[in-house]
């Protein structure tokens, strides 16, 4: 019992400072503090009349699904292979792939910024953004991907090629759908991810911010701040329905391939 | 299955699979890191980078006490931060293991993960809100009368940059212990009961170190990110509470020095490194006397 209290304790403190956005968004009154000042919806109209937000979310988009992409077809090739028939050094492969789950994100900006401004002497824009979104979105879709592959009976595939398909046609017509919720939900988080991400953006951006560089320029500013609250309140509004995709995918594909619910993206 | 080579078609097959994703973590991943232990070893001289080979940096980063104290720091709060958010995350991960019915598990896991994937900057920036001198803690509980004058020593110090990591990192945590209790065969607890243990004695000699791997991942995946983190100590860290991540972006976006940035960030991992394979080492060690 005292543990059922510590736990909604814990995601008390957990929701804590995500429940305050929404207060805060809608109240009138320019500094962000108890008590409130009454009701508004007057940010979330400055939000719209904001050019240089809507540049910034914008490329925030661009790059996001991109990076959700080109993760998620990289994910399914290593997914794959990691189902498949080891050979020695493959653990170690795969542990450098998935590395940069471990790896502060300022290490991998500050390597990508190096090489591609000082060794290559390119200009940053979106896609060195992308380059290094990809990078640290792979091992997430990898190991949503596994979930997929991992209840996938091999002899399916092996029929199809029986009864005549080639192994792409067998792959296209028998495996993807089945992994069709693996592959979304991987999407969806690489996404998620790629959106939200500060540092590597703000080492990697040239002159055309993302939205999260956006936002920590405005943090600066304290007048600033209501219109951020409200940004927040739709991101995560956003985030939340994005997620509940993405896990309703997921549970659909483990039923799809006949296995129990263990739980967890990760 | 073996033919040529010793491999398997198949493994074959793996191989070329593999191809693409490695290749790309070799070019966007390995060559630059090498890029950046280069770097270290050079100089920057004005505009122009000096290539000849010099421990220069390492001796300047070593000696001059304040990247000796951000290490330090940084260490010290990564290191907390890993405490704080391990010894709250397992009883959570018991929780839903033990006590939450199959069907509920993974709700709860979703529950538990949904702020994680909510913005990163905004969340921070709502810590250092609520945990303010005008913040939402403070005129609570001055409401509520617990306290007559603001507490102070939760913001702009090390003391905020811990607990806003520890809520950063808190799913981090809670899941590879959670993966690691539901693999604890059930039936070795009812054993160690029968054969005359009671519940306390059964979860430190029968629980725990059976949960041990979940809880050195959990530990390794707060603790190597906690020391690289930049948005944290900048926002509600004050200038006691600056890390070494913030001192890497100075040298590189500020001062323009990126050999000395490159070589800071290289201690960094390098330290890192040593504590998780000292750790590694230690729980071994540990787990093997048992």
């Amino acid at each position: 019992m005292t543990l059922r209290f510590y736990a909604v304790a814990y995601l008390i403190f957990l929701y804590a400072p995500i429940a305050l956005l929404p207060i805060f968004a809608f109240n009138d009154g320019t500094i962000i503090a108890f008590p409130l000042q009454g009701f508004t919806t007057q940010w979330f109209g400055e939000l719209r009349t904001t050019p240089a937000l809507h540049e910034a979310v914008k490329n925030s988009l661009i790059i996001a699904v991109s990076s959700a992409v080109i993760a998620t077809l990289l994910g399914i090739c290593a997914a794959r292979a990691g189902q498949m028939e080891t050979f020695p050094g493959k653990g170690g492969v795969i542990g450098f792939i998935m590395l940069p789950l471990v790896l502060p994100e300022i290490i991998v900006a500050v390597s990508l910024l190096v090489v591609i401004v000082r060794v290559m002497g390119l200009p940053l824009g979106n896609w060195t953004i992308i380059l290094a979104h990809v990078l640290i979105c792979m091992p997430f879709c990898i190991a949503v991907l596994n979930g997929a592959f991992a209840g996938l009976d091999k002899s399916m595939e092996e029929a199809a090629m029986d009864l005549g398909q080639s192994r792409w046609g067998a792959f296209r017509l028998v495996t993807l759908p089945l992994i069709a919720p693996g592959i979304v939900s991987s999407l969806l988080i690489s996404f998620t991810i790629s959106l939200d991400e500060f540092i590597i953006a703000f080492f990697l951006s040239g002159n055309s911010p993302t939205m999260p560089v956006y936002i920590w320029g405005l943090l600066r500013f304290p007048e600033k701040l209501p219109v951020v609250m409200a940004l927040g309140t739709i991101l995560v509004a956003l985030s939340i329905v994005l997620l509940t995709i993405a896990e309703t995918m997921r549970r659909r594909g483990l039923r799809r391939a006949g296995l129990k619910d263990t739980g967890g993206f990760l | 299955m073996a033919t040529r080579g010793g491999l398997g078609q198949e493994a074959r097959r793996s191989i070329a699979l593999l191809a693409a994703p490695f290749s790309y973590a070799i070019l966007l991943l390995a060559m630059p890191l090498g890029a950046v232990v280069l770097f270290s070893f050079w100089t920057q001289d004005f505009l122009d980078i000096d290539t000849t080979f010099t421990l220069a940096n390492y001796e300047e980063a070593l000696s001059q006490p304040i990247y000796r104290m951000l290490l330090g720091r940084s260490l010290w709060i990564a290191g907390a931060v890993t405490l704080v958010t391990v010894v709250l995350a397992f009883p959570i991960a018991y929780f839903v293991s033990f006590y939450v019915a199959p069907s509920r598990k993974s709700l709860w896991l979703f529950l538990i993960t949904i702020p994680f994937w909510t913005s990163y900057l905004i969340r921070v920036f709502l810590w250092k809100v609520i945990l303010g001198f005008n913040g939402v803690l403070n005129t609570s509980l001055q409401g509520l009368g617990f306290i007559d004058e603001p507490l102070t020593f939760i913001l702009y110090n090390a003391n905020a940059v811990v607990i806003t990591l520890a809520h950063a990192f808190a799913p981090f945590a809670i899941l590879p212990i959670f993966v690691a209790l539901e693999r604890i065969d059930r039936s070795l607890l009812e054993a160690s009961q029968d054969l005359g243990e009671n519940k306390v004695t059964t979860f430190l000699r029968v629980t725990l170190p059976l949960a041990m791997p979940g809880v050195v991942a959990a530990t390794l995946i707060v603790f190597i990110p906690t020391i690289g983190d930049y948005v944290t100590p900048r926002l509600v860290g004050g200038p006691d509470g600056l890390m070494i991540a913030n001192m890497i972006q100075t040298q590189f976006l500020r001062l323009n020095n990126a050999p000395l940035g490159a070589t800071l960030a290289i201690l960094a991992m390098l330290s890192v490194t040593v504590i998780a394979l000292l750790f590694i080492w230690l729980n071994r060690k540990w787990l093997r006397t048992r």
